[in-house]
């Protein structure tokens, strides 16, 4: 029982870290685009492959769950023409992502953000799987045969607080009488 | 030997460490469901088709700022758009001429520009010569409030802020027009 309980305050201690770590990267400020006249790309300079590289960090606003580098609507169409006049102006790719976002929303962005409620994504399933394996370590160690032999002793007896004292006192008498 | 072999104390079944942990699983599982359920209820919420129309502000590509309560006293036509669309295009010289047939009787008409490029959606409203004011739903705000499957979409929202008439596919003038009479109780 001991080790269970210094595994479970270990895994309680882990997970605690966690969510100080995801509250130090909520309250923490987002790295902003460096300051500065951007410098624009001379236009056919931008090659398809620096469209794409952006593109596939960014989901198409319509259609579901298709990364607006491989999405052969006429809308990502044009949202790639965007992102080529944009990085012809001299946008960073921050700069680029950010327009997205304001337009479209934060479900344009392929990785969530790290703060706000996006944050629960990058927290929830690091914590999930912290106390799925928390809950696996316990269970094997009940399961092993130390353990089982523990269980298996004869339990304790249960308790006789509960019950009418006269008799309690009556049974005391007759277990020294027969002890004795 | 002990005397009181009946009444003594015994250690409790479970250490406090133990009943922690479950405590701090179930907070897990639970918030896990809560999200799911938030996701679900996010999906399979349908348009409004009654009852007060959510209120929002458009910001216009002419530079208007437009309040849908601040319209209170006139019937609005709300339709959800874009350049990308090929079924808007196929009503989009209805909605302009009923805007023109309309527009000194008390209705209003607004189009909310759905997931679309700045550039695409002013030649889309140039090609169709649309003159009623158009502004983009930034951050899919407003569609996300009338909780829209696609575009097109139109609903028409009487002079009381309600919601009168839905519709989720194109419209011709005829339907329009004979939707608009009903708001204006005509």
């Amino acid at each position: 029982m001991n080790a269970i309980n210094v595994y479970v305050k270990r895994s309680l201690l882990a997970i605690g870290l966690l969510g100080i770590v995801g509250v130090a990267l909520s309250i923490a400020p987002s790295v902003q685009a460096q300051d500065g006249v951007p410098t624009p790309i001379p236009p056919g300079d931008v090659t398809d492959d620096q469209v794409n590289e952006l593109a596939e960090q960014l989901y198409c606003p319509v259609c579901e769950n298709i990364p607006l580098d491989v999405c052969g609507t006429q809308a990502c169409a044009d949202w790639r023409d965007e992102i080529r006049t944009m990085l012809e102006e001299g946008r960073s790719e921050d700069e680029i992502k950010q327009y997205f976002v304001d337009r479209y929303g934060r479900r344009v962005l392929a990785t969530p953000e790290t703060r706000g409620l996006d944050l629960m994504l990058w927290v929830l399933p690091v914590v999930g799987v912290a106390a799925g394996a928390g809950v696996l370590v316990v269970a094997l160690r009940r399961m092993a045969p130390g353990a089982l032999a523990a269980q298996a002793e004869p339990r304790a007896a249960p308790r006789y607080d509960t019950l009418d004292p006269e008799y309690v006192a009556r049974l005391e008498q007759e277990m020294k009488e027969f002890t004795s | 030997m002990n005397e009181n072999v009946l009444t003594q104390e015994r250690e409790p079944t479970a250490a406090p460490g133990v009943r922690w942990g479950r405590v701090v699983v179930w907070i897990v599982v639970g918030l896990v469901l809560v999200f799911l359920a938030l996701g679900l209820i996010q999906a399979f919420t349908t348009q409004p088709t009654a009852g007060k129309a959510p209120d929002f502000t458009l910001n216009t590509y002419e530079g208007q700022q437009i309040t849908l309560s601040d319209l209170r006293g006139q019937v609005v036509v709300i339709n959800f758009w874009a350049s990308w669309c090929a079924p808007c295009a196929e009503e989009a010289d209805d909605l302009e001429f009923a805007w023109q047939t309309y527009k000194d009787q008390g209705v209003m008409f607004l189009g909310i520009d759905y997931v679309d490029s700045e550039d695409k959606a002013l030649e889309y409203l140039a090609r169709y010569g649309i003159t009623y004011p158009n502004g983009p739903d930034l951050r899919t705000q407003i569609s996300d409030l009338y909780h829209i499957k696609g575009v097109p979409e139109t609903f028409i929202v009487d002079r009381e802020g309600n919601i009168v008439f839905f519709q989720q596919a194109p419209l011709t003038f005829e339907q329009l027009s004979a939707e608009i009479d009903k708001a204006l109780g005509q």
